[in-house]
């Protein structure tokens, strides 16, 4: 079972009925047992990185995420705001992040039309076995801040908008996609049916 | 290389995709859910549906019809009509859409503009305006007047004006219907259209008047319009011929318009 994290400014239930459509279990809820159960998690986002990080403060979940994700491992995925906030620092409210990728979220510099929205493409690379085998795709963007990850080899993606970013991160367990995979179409299904993939491979067997 | 989107979008009226002329004359085509899963299954970029008597009638829209339809498309999807506050954008937003289009209401309230980009951000919030060609004067300099209710009342405001205002309040996108060539087939306003594109930064949606896929090609190279609406195309009996979504695409791809290509699966 998928856990999508519910929160009032996530559009979990878009995540949720991508997930249905696709006949993979999945929950849309903030219970952190759940969460603890969960064989993979989706963090979507809509929003500001600073109301995401408060919210996920105020449910209480910043401990519950460090425990499943980055001391037990289980398969996660962000979502645009999803993802930022797995960096150290957003631009954004000027707020600390998850910090599970070093590396800081900033904005889009003057001379593009800001927010940037609408299908790009993506250039997969690395070899991380989301993105395996996998070049290229058009996928569904809405950002005015991107991701700039430390270290080259946390990314499994490369976007341009004005200058080339950072548009997806893949680093063992941990993953993020600034572009929305429940909304880019058969594109994007596919590639959250390759992120359950990933999680069914270690199964715990929790229902929802 | 960002894209140009192709929106469809459907005036919905007891659950059914209606079509209007002028804003008046409706003919019923299909239930919502079933023209969404269709052209969302055709590749379209994004699917808009109002529903066009919540307004009137006074009552909240149609959540029934948001969740079914949200069930059955996997792109951006944008709801509009009788949303009045934050409450009901975050009912609509629950219900599986994406984005909110506020039109009169935005008038009567421009704060929930910023209510709104606040709560949900900014890219949740688009703001839809129906614009009709009138003399300049010192009111209007634009020459285009923002009217509301389905262009049944005029406000006195000038179009580029209430755009850089709506910037400013935190709308995420504008939406230009053109009033004048909505059910023309004629083509797209590219005069407002492209007055607005240049007055604001952030992306324009050109709307009213598309009829054949060069219509699209045209506002994509004449304005610096990020998408275009289209419904008649798609559909309309009172067409002499429809389009596939495929074929649009092809179409302004061949014309150099950088589109997401169909894809086979």
């Amino acid at each position: 079972m998928i856990v999508v994290i519910d929160y009032k400014a996530g559009n979990g239930p878009s995540v949720k009925n991508a997930l249905d459509h696709l006949g993979i279990e999945a929950c849309l809820t903030a219970e952190p047992e759940l969460i603890r159960k969960a064989d993979g998690i989706i963090l979507p986002g809509v929003g500001s990185a600073d109301a995401t990080m408060e919210s996920l403060r105020e449910l209480a979940l910043l401990p519950v995420l460090d425990e499943t994700v980055k001391e037990r491992k289980t398969p996660f995925l962000g979502i645009c705001v999803g993802m930022q906030v797995l960096l150290s620092h957003s631009a954004e409210g000027d707020c600390d992040c998850l910090g599970w990728i070093p590396g800081q979220v900033v904005r889009f510099e003057e001379g593009v039309r800001i927010p940037q929205m609408g299908y790009n493409t993506v250039r997969f690379q690395g070899g991380h076995p989301l993105v395996e085998g996998l070049e290229e795709g058009y996928f569904y963007f809405v950002n005015s801040y991107y991701a700039r990850p430390e270290s080259g080899s946390d990314v499994a993606g490369v976007t341009e908008y004005g200058h080339p970013f950072c548009s997806l991160i893949a680093r063992d367990n941990i993953m993020g996609s600034q572009f929305h995979m429940e909304k880019s179409g058969p594109a994007g299904l596919k590639l959250l049916e390759r992120f359950a993939a990933l999680c069914k491979d270690r199964k715990g067997g929790a229902a929802c | 290389m960002l894209t140009k989107r192709l929106i469809a979008c459907f005036d919905v009226k007891n659950r059914m995709v209606t079509k209007a002329t002028k804003f008046q004359n409706n003919i019923d085509i299909a239930p919502a859910e079933e023209i969404a899963e269709t052209v969302s299954n055709a590749q379209i970029d994004e699917i808009s549906c109002y529903d066009i008597m919540a307004s009137a009638e006074k009552r909240p829209i149609d959540l029934e019809m948001v969740r079914a339809v949200a069930k059955k498309v996997f792109v951006p999807f944008t709801v509009g009509g009788g949303i009045r506050s934050l409450e009901d954008m975050y009912q609509v937003l629950k219900a599986g859409a994406e984005k909110i289009s506020i039109d009169s209401m935005a008038v009567r309230n421009p704060d929930i503009i910023r209510q709104g980009a606040e709560a949900f951000g900014r890219q949740c919030m688009v703001l839809s305006m129906q614009v009709k060609k009138v003399p300049v004067t010192e009111a209007i300099p634009s020459g285009y007047e923002i009217a509301i209710d389905g262009a049944r009342t005029f406000t006195g405001m000038d179009a580029v004006q209430w755009a850089i205002r709506g910037e400013a309040l935190g709308a995420g996108e504008i939406c230009v219907n053109s009033i004048d060539n909505d059910g023309t087939h004629q083509g797209y306003d590219l005069d407002i259209t492209g007055k607005i594109a240049e007055a604001v930064s952030i992306p324009i949606i050109a709307s009213g008047g598309a009829g054949r896929p060069e219509h699209l090609a045209e506002v994509f190279t004449k304005t610096g319009a990020s998408a275009g609406i289209i419904s008649s195309m798609l559909y309309s009996p009172r067409l002499p011929r429809n389009f596939t979504v495929e074929e649009i695409k092809r179409e302004l791809m061949d014309a150099g318009i950088p589109m997401r290509p169909y894809v086979l699966f």
